[in-house]
C-alpha cells in the first residue's frame, strides 16, 4: 500500500532525530542540566533560609519570579492561541510549525506556575489553597483558570500527537523495547481508519477552539491579579487585553526563535522554509503594532491625566528606569516594526533578530509594570530601612530564572527525541490534500 | 496540660462575653473585669465555691468559682479571634496637631509585639500635602478598613475582618503569597522574609490577637491590640504616646480616649474637621485624622531622633531643603 510505504519512509526519515544523539547536543544537554542543578541548589537555599535570600523586601514584594511567571504563562497562552487558530482555520503552512507551537504551549504552562510557587513564603502550606479556598480572591480564580488551561492544553496536545504515535508504533521494529511500549501505550489503539481519522479531526478542531477560549480566560485572570488592586500603575481597565496582546507578541517571538534554532541544528531546511518565517514575521508585525498601540495608550493616559501617583510613577520610570523604559517600550517595539515592515529586510536572520528583540523587550516591559509600581505606592515610602526601598534581584533569583529557561530548552530537546518535531501525519494529510486538489484540477481541466 | 486548660478558657470566653456586663458577689462590675473571667460548660471539679454574675439583661447566673479564669492564662485561639468582641466598633483618632515624631508609639508597639528595631507596625511619615502647605508628621497604623482590599484578595482567608472593625491576620493560615501586601494602598503590611530566633519562642502560645510569635514567610501588621482591648486597656501605641496624640474608642458608644481625656467621637470629628486618609479610594478606614492646625510643637522637634531615623526621610523635599540650609 502506498500510504503505508509513505509512512514507513517518513518514520525512517525522522528516526535519526529521535534515536541519534550528536556530540554537540550531548554537550548542550549537559550544560542545561548543570544550569538546572544550580537552580535546584538556589531553590533549596531559598526553601531553607527563607525569602531573605532574594532581593524582594517589604515594598517590592514581588520580583522577577512573578515576571517570569507572567512571561511563561504568556508563552503558553499565545502558543495555545496560535496553534488553535492554525488548526481551526486549517492554515495551509501550519504543518511545519504546529508541533513546535504545541510543545512551547505545554512546556511553558508547566514551567510558568513553578515561578509563582517561588513567590510563596510558605510552600509547606500550599494545600491551604484547597483546604480554605476563598472564591473572592483573584488568586483562586487564577488557580482554577490555569489548572483548567493546563488540562485543556494537555488533551489538545495529546490529540495532535496520536496519529504520529500510531505511525511510530507501526514503524519502529528496530527501536528499543521500552520505546515500542511507550508508543503503543500512547497511540491508544489508533489505526488510522477513515472513521477514526474523521473523529480525531473533529475532536481536535473542537479542542482547538476550546483552547483559544481557555487561554483568553486564563490570561485575563492573570492580568486581573494586578489590575484589580488599587496600585497606581496596575489599576487599569485595559490590562487584560494588553496582557493578551503582549502575550501574543512574546509568543510569536519565541516561536520564530525556536523555528530558527530547530531548522539550523536539525537540518530541517526542507520543512521549515522562508515562507514560514515570513508568515510568522507578518503576524509579529501586526502584533507589534497592536502592542505598541496598547503600551502607548496605557502610558499616554497616565501622563495626560497626571494624577499625582501616576505622575510619581512616570517620574520613576523616566529617571531610575530610563534606559530600560527606552529599550522595552521604544526599541522593543520599533525595531521589529521597521525590520518586518520593509520587504527587503525580511530575511530569516533579520526576522529572528526582530523576534529576539521583541521577546527581550517584552520581558523588560513586564519588569517595568511590576517593580517600579511597587516602588511608588500611594503613600510615599518613608520611615523604612534604606535597603527596603529599591529592588535588585539576587543571584538566587537569577539562578532560578535561568534554570527555568534551561528546563524549557531541555524538555524541548527531550520531547523532540520522543516524537518528530514535524508531524508526520500532517505531511501525509498534506500530500493527500494535494492529490485531491490535483484530481479536482484535472477534472476541471478535462471537463 | 496547662495549655489545654487555657484553651478551654479561651473557647468559652466568647460565650462569657455575651453575658456582657457582670459582677460577681464580691467583685464590682467593670469593663476590664469582663475579660478576666470565663465560664466553662464542661464539668470541672467543683471547688464548692459559687460566684454569682449579673448579665446585661439583668439576670443573675451562678457559676462555680473554678470555672472562672484569670486573663493572662486565657488564650484567644485563631478560631475564636475571627469573631471579634461583641457590640464593639473600634475606631482610632490621631490628632496630627500634637504629634512631634517622638516615636514612643513606634517603640511601645515594637516592644509589645516583640518586633525588631527595624520592624514597625506603626510608621511615622512626613507628609507635605502641597508645596505651599506646611509639612506634618503622620503616624500611620493599619487603617482597619471597612472595605479592606487585603481581605478581599486573600486566597485562604488568613486575613479577615471582624465584627468589631478589626482586621487581623492568622499567621497559622497564611501561605505567604504577599497579594495582600500589594493590594494595601497604605503599605501597612510587613513580611517576615527570613527566620529569626524569636519565632521559636513558645513561652506564649500564638494568637492572632497578639501577633506573637510571628512566623517566617507570613505577613504581619498592626492589629489594634485586641488583647489589650479585652482587658479594657488602650492599644500600646495610644498608651505610650506622651502627647496624647492617639485616641482610641468605640464608635457604638461614641467615645474615644487618649488616656488623659475622654471625648465624644462624633463631636471630636465634627469640631476638629476629622478626615480619613485617601478617602477617595473607597476603603473606608477606621482611623481618623484631625488636621495639623494650631500645632503644639514646631515640626523640627521631630528631627530630635537618631541619625539613621532622620536618614529615612531623606527623599522628602522639605528635608532636603533643611539639609541644604544646614538645619539638620
Amino acid at each position: 500500500m502506498n500510504l503505508e510505504n509513505r509512512k514507513r519512509e517518513l518514520a525512517k526519515e525522522f528516526s535519526p532525530l529521535l534515536e541519534k544523539t550528536t556530540k554537540t547536543s550531548k554537550i548542550w544537554i549537559g550544560f542545561l542540566i548543570a544550569v538546572i542543578l544550580v537552580g535546584v541548589y538556589a531553590f533549596f537555599l531559598q526553601l531553607f533560609k527563607g525569602h531573605i535570600v532574594t532581593g524582594m523586601r517589604d515594598n517590592v514584594v514581588w520580583g522577577i519570579y512573578i515576571i517570569n511567571f507572567i512571561f511563561f504563562v504568556c508563552l503558553s497562552y499565545s502558543g495555545a492561541f496560535i496553534s488553535g487558530i492554525l488548526h481551526f482555520f486549517k492554515t495551509p503552512w501550519k504543518n511545519s510549525i504546529s508541533r513546535i507551537v504545541e510543545i512551547i504551549t505545554v512546556l511553558s504552562l508547566i514551567i510558568g506556575p513553578i515561578f509563582i510557587l517561588l513567590c510563596i513564603g510558605r510552600l509547606d502550606r500550599l494545600h491551604y489553597l484547597f483546604l480554605y479556598p476563598r472564591i473572592q480572591s483573584p488568586i483562586t480564580w487564577d488557580i482554577i483558570a490555569i489548572m483548567t488551561d493546563l488540562i485543556g492544553c494537555f488533551i489538545y496536545l495529546f490529540l495532535t500527537f496520536i496519529p504520529d504515535f500510531a505511525i511510530l508504533r507501526d514503524n519502529s521494529e528496530n527501536a528499543p523495547k521500552w520505546r515500542q511500549k511507550v508508543y503503543k501505550f500512547l497511540a491508544i489503539g489508533y489505526q488510522d481508519t477513515p472513521e477514526q481519522r474523521e473523529k480525531l479531526h473533529k475532536v481536535t478542531r473542537t479542542m482547538s477552539a476550546m483552547v483559544i477560549a481557555l487561554a483568553i480566560v486564563a490570561y485575563s485572570v492573570l492580568a486581573w491579579i494586578f489590575s484589580l488592586t488599587l496600585q497606581p500603575g496596575w489599576n487599569s481597565s485595559i490590562f487584560a487585553p494588553y496582557f493578551i496582546v503582549a502575550g501574543l507578541y512574546s509568543g510569536v517571538g519565541v516561536i520564530i526563535i525556536a523555528m530558527y534554532l530547530i531548522r539550523k541544528y536539525y537540518n530541517l531546511e526542507h520543512y521549515i522554509r522562508k515562507v514560514h518565517f515570513i508568515g510568522a514575521g507578518i503576524i509579529l508585525l501586526v502584533i507589534s503594532l497592536l502592542f505598541g498601540y496598547f503600551t502607548f495608550s496605557e502610558y499616554f493616559s497616565r501622563w495626560f491625566s497626571h494624577k499625582i501617583q501616576d505622575a510619581n510613577l512616570l517620574n520613576t520610570l523616566f529617571t531610575r528606569y530610563f534606559w530600560m523604559f527606552i529599550f522595552a517600550n521604544y526599541i522593543g517595539v520599533l525595531v521589529p516594526i521597521v525590520i518586518l515592515f520593509f520587504k527587503k529586510f525580511r530575511t530569516i536572520k533579520s526576522i529572528t533578530f526582530a523576534a529576539v528583540i521583541a521577546v527581550v523587550g517584552l520581558w523588560f516591559n513586564k519588569y517595568l509594570i511590576i517593580v517600579p509600581t511597587l516602588e511608588t505606592p500611594y503613600l510615599p515610602i518613608q520611615d523604612t530601612r534604606p535597603e527596603f526601598i529599591h529592588y535588585t534581584a539576587t543571584w538566587v533569583e537569577w539562578a532560578l530564572s535561568f534554570a527555568g529557561v534551561a528546563a524549557f530548552i531541555l524538555f524541548f530537546i527531550l520531547i523532540m527525541k520522543l516524537v518528530p518535531i514535524i508531524p508526520m501525519s500532517g505531511i501525509i494529510d498534506n500530500e493527500r490534500d494535494q492529490k485531491k486538489n490535483k484530481k479536482v484540477y484535472k477534472k476541471i481541466v478535462t471537463e | 496540660m496547662e495549655n489545654n486548660k487555657t484553651e478551654k478558657g479561651g473557647t468559652n470566653r466568647r460565650k462569657f462575653l455575651k453575658l456582657g456586663l457582670m459582677s460577681s458577689v464580691t467583685a464590682v462590675a467593670g469593663a476590664s473585669l469582663i475579660s478576666n473571667l470565663a465560664i466553662q460548660d464542661e464539668e470541672v471539679t467543683d471547688s464548692g465555691e459559687k460566684m454569682r454574675l449579673l448579665t446585661p439583661d439583668g439576670k443573675i447566673v451562678e457559676v462555680d468559682a473554678s470555672n472562672i479564669n484569670k486573663y493572662p492564662e486565657a488564650l484567644i485561639t485563631p478560631e475564636e479571634s475571627r469573631k471579634g468582641i461583641p457590640n464593639r466598633k473600634f475606631v482610632m483618632v490621631i490628632d496630627l496637631a500634637k504629634c512631634k515624631n517622638a516615636r514612643k508609639c513606634v517603640e511601645g508597639c515594637q516592644k509589645a509585639h516583640d518586633l525588631d528595631y527595624n520592624e514597625e507596625f506603626m510608621k511615622v511619615q512626613l507628609i507635605q500635602d502641597n508645596p505651599e502647605a506646611s509639612p506634618y508628621w503622620l503616624p500611620k497604623p493599619c487603617f482597619h478598613c471597612d472595605e479592606p482590599p487585603c481581605v478581599t484578595v486573600c486566597p485562604t482567608g488568613a486575613t479577615f475582618k471582624r465584627e468589631d472593625n478589626i482586621v487581623l491576620i492568622d499567621n497559622d493560615r497564611c501561605i505567604g503569597c504577599k497579594f495582600c501586601v500589594t493590594s494595601c494602598p497604605y503599605s501597612a503590611r510587613q513580611f517576615n522574609w527570613g527566620h529569626k530566633d524569636k519565632f521559636d519562642d513558645t513561652s506564649q502560645p500564638y494568637s492572632p490577637e497578639t501577633s506573637v510569635p510571628a512566623a517566617e514567610g507570613t505577613v504581619m501588621k498592626c492589629d489594634f491590640c485586641p488583647d489589650m482591648l479585652r482587658q479594657g486597656k488602650l492599644p500600646h501605641c495610644a498608651q505610650s504616646c506622651p502627647m496624647g496624640v492617639i485616641y482610641f474608642g468605640d464608635k457604638n458608644e461614641d467615645i474615644v480616649t487618649n488616656g488623659e481625656e475622654t471625648v465624644r467621637f462624633s463631636q471630636l470629628i465634627k469640631d476638629r474637621g476629622g478626615y480619613r486618609h485617601l478617602e477617595h479610594l473607597g476603603t473606608k478606614p477606621n482611623v481618623y485624622y484631625l488636621p495639623a492646625v494650631n500645632r503644639q510643637f514646631p515640626l523640627e522637634r521631630g528631627f530630635n531622633v537618631d541619625e539613621d531615623i532622620i536618614e529615612r526621610y531623606k527623599d522628602v523635599p522639605y528635608v532636603q531643603d533643611l539639609k541644604k540650609q544646614g538645619k539638620i
